[in-house]
């Protein structure tokens, strides 16, 4: 069992405030990521619930206790850092068992549980091996051994992946998922890369500025973005963002004009918004289509081939660019003026303060868990 | 010739002329030695003449040699590992725990080097004298670790900074406790960086003559006296202070040379990645 709680959790240098007042709840065996540009405090996030950042103010609590001054060796996390950390003069059972050692573990035993950690991580042929004679993911792999061995209660990662080439990386993530199904472990795992993220998660928290911007299951931040950073963050290439104009609210959505003239009626709640408002209206390429009867006419500037799909980069006559996830096989080429087609129940709306306005009807898949059987909180 | 070629040669030529200059002096003190008294203030000074042993036997009947060599091993050798017992943890809360006026108080350790020594010497022999440490090996001990500990903690100072925070926060996470991370990881991490630190520490003390002569006499004096009380107020004796010099540098020589590849390494540590 491990719940983490934290309650508007500060974190200031002199008068320079980093962490703005979070509060999160993360469930026992949680697969958590945060997520956010470089900057955003979400390294400083995971270096206070481990203990190695002070807290300024506010409450860490860990099954229901405050550790805020309790010394990181005693709150039963473990760490796996970028840089991999590893001991260079130790060999990788020392490496493994080091925090064996310093409890007092006898050597027995401690020789026994480095043995099934490396087990697990196919380490067993390398443990008299010093790191630098070690790659990269073998390196990262003794990283995360020597967290298991000491059997924590959470787990925090810290851009463990970003030193490894892009193969590697996606087999490290397939291991780590498997491993956090294995060890039945909250896991706090902090990226930059939105794939890890969307990946990997139960619930992404999605930090700008020191502040949580959304937390929620992958894709309900992807179907339901709380607001334009969240909408603009999660997704790739980012979703595309129009000015609009409202002409009409009814029951069955908002009604906005688009630059070129015609019309689009995108199923929101009716609430808040008033005809003549002006608001943002947010699709992701995925759902945009060339068409030949198509809502939105431009010009296409860029197209770029991936094989599997291509995408277009279409001029609008206002200036904006507007980016299309196509077919691979489309023929479409450069300076093609093309149509392109929405779908409305697919489109966000935003208001000027730059909040999503909610949505008829939640999306399906909006609550699933990576996790099978769980629903996300 | 390649340009390049010939720069090289050029500063081969230059390389080894530099390195000639250098060492003439001890050369030169190392032949005169093996001179008569006579011999070594003929001028034109004599590059061939027939050696003697004279002199070396002379300062042997004169002075106890292996007595200062011995004050001169415990005390250089005991003033570093006081240096070095109080500034790896001085170096280490710097280097790791940095405070607004870290990089001051360093700057301000580094410049009380530039202190000539007579300015405080006599405070500091009067000091002595009341606590009774003139011509004390403890007294010189003490002098001479204070002299090296702005240099040392410096020096350590810069060799922890190489040591990647991350290892020493992952030990934190594993349990380990502030003296366990300076002892399990810093210290085996930064080894040849200390190394280096204490071997310029030695040769600093025992090269040392300022204090060693004021504070001491004969109970505690070390090589650097030694050679001193053969330059007599009746006239200098060359010869023979050229073999007592040679004799008491001999030590310190060797064990420079042995130890030069530790000392270069040191003295460039995190120059060149």
């Amino acid at each position: 069992m491990a719940t983490l709680n934290l309650k508007d959790l500060r974190k200031s240098y002199g008068d320079v405030e980093i962490i703005k007042g979070v509060d999160l709840a993360i469930e026992d065996r949680e697969f958590c990521v945060f997520v956010g540009p470089s900057g955003c405090g979400k390294s400083t996030l995971l270096r206070m619930i481990a203990g190695l950042e002070e807290i300024t103010s506010g409450d860490l609590m860990i099954d229901g206790q405050r550790v805020n001054d309790v010394p990181p060796s005693d709150r039963g996390l473990a760490m796996v850092f970028q840089s991999y950390a590893l001991y260079p003069h130790m060999t990788v059972e020392d490496n493994m068992g080091f925090s064996l050692r310093l409890a007092g573990v006898s050597k027995e035993e401690r020789r026994a549980k480095v043995g099934d950690a490396a087990r697990v991580l196919h380490l067993d042929k390398l443990l008299d091996r010093k790191p630098k004679e070690l790659s990269g993911g073998q390196r990262q792999r003794v990283a995360i051994g020597r967290a298991i061995v000491r059997k924590p209660r959470v787990f925090l990662f810290d851009e463990p992946l970003s030193n490894l080439d892009a193969a590697l990386r996606v087999q490290m993530r397939i291991e780590l998922a498997r491993l956090h199904d294995e060890l039945k472990a909250t896991m706090i795992y902090v990226t930059h890369d939105q794939v890890e993220a969307m990946t990997m998660a139960d619930k992404i928290v999605v930090l700008q500025g020191g502040i949580v911007e959304q937390a929620g299951s992958p894709l309900e931040l992807y179907h339901h973005p709380r607001n334009l950073f969240v909408a603009g963050f999660i997704g790739s290439p980012k979703m595309n963002f129009l000015p609009v104009t409202v002409s009409a609210v009814d029951g069955t959505g908002a009604t906005v004009r688009l630059a070129g003239g015609s019309s689009i009626t995108v199923p929101v709640q009716p609430g808040r918004l008033r005809a003549g408002d002006a608001v943002m209206l947010g699709v992701r390429p995925e759902h945009l289509r060339p068409a030949e009867q198509g809502e939105i006419a431009g010009e296409v500037m860029v197209v770029e081939r991936l094989g599997g799909e291509t995408f277009l980069y279409v001029q609008l006559g206002a200036g904006e660019m507007l980016v299309i996830q196509a077919d691979g096989e489309i023929p479409t080429q450069v300076h093609e003026k093309i149509m392109v087609k929405l779908d409305p129940a697919t489109c966000h709306l935003f208001d000027s303060a730059g909040l999503a306005v909610e949505r008829a009807q939640r999306h399906p898949l909006a609550d699933i868990h990576r996790t099978a059987g769980r629903k996300a909180s | 010739m390649h340009p390049k070629t010939r720069e090289k040669i050029w500063l081969t030529v230059l390389g080894w002329f530099a390195a000639g200059l250098i060492f003439f002096p001890i050369f030169w003190m190392v032949l005169t030695s093996f001179k008569t008294e006579v011999e070594a203030v003929r001028t034109p000074p004599s590059l061939f003449f027939e050696p003697t042993l004279e002199n070396y036997v002379t300062v042997r009947e004169r002075a106890d040699y292996v007595h200062f060599a011995l004050n001169s091993v415990i005390i250089s050798v005991g003033a570093t590992l006081l240096a070095t017992l109080i500034a790896v943890p001085a170096a280490y809360a710097m280097a790791f725990f940095p405070g607004k006026r870290t990089k001051d108080l360093l700057l301000w350790m580094l410049s009380t080097k530039m202190m000539p020594a007579v300015g405080v010497l006599i405070p500091i022999y009067l000091l002595f004298r009341d606590l009774g440490a003139i011509d004390t090996r403890w007294g010189l001990t003490v002098v001479y670790m204070l002299m090296n500990l702005p240099i040392v903690v410096w020096m350590l100072y810069t060799f922890f900074k190489e040591v990647p925070k991350d290892i020493l926060e992952a030990g934190r996470m594993d349990g380990a406790k502030p003296k366990q991370e300076v002892w399990m990881l810093l210290l085996p991490l930064s080894l040849p960086g200390i190394a280096s630190t204490a071997l310029l520490s030695i040769i600093l003390c025992w090269n040392e003559a300022f204090w060693s002569l004021n504070l001491t006499t004969s109970n505690a004096a070390p090589l650097t006296t030694f050679i001193a009380s053969f330059s007599a107020p009746e006239g200098l004796f060359w010869a023979k202070l050229s073999a007592a010099s040679t004799i008491a540098i001999a030590p310190i020589l060797v064990f420079g040379w042995m130890s030069q590849r530790q000392l270069v390494r040191g003295l460039t540590f995190g120059a060149v990645k």
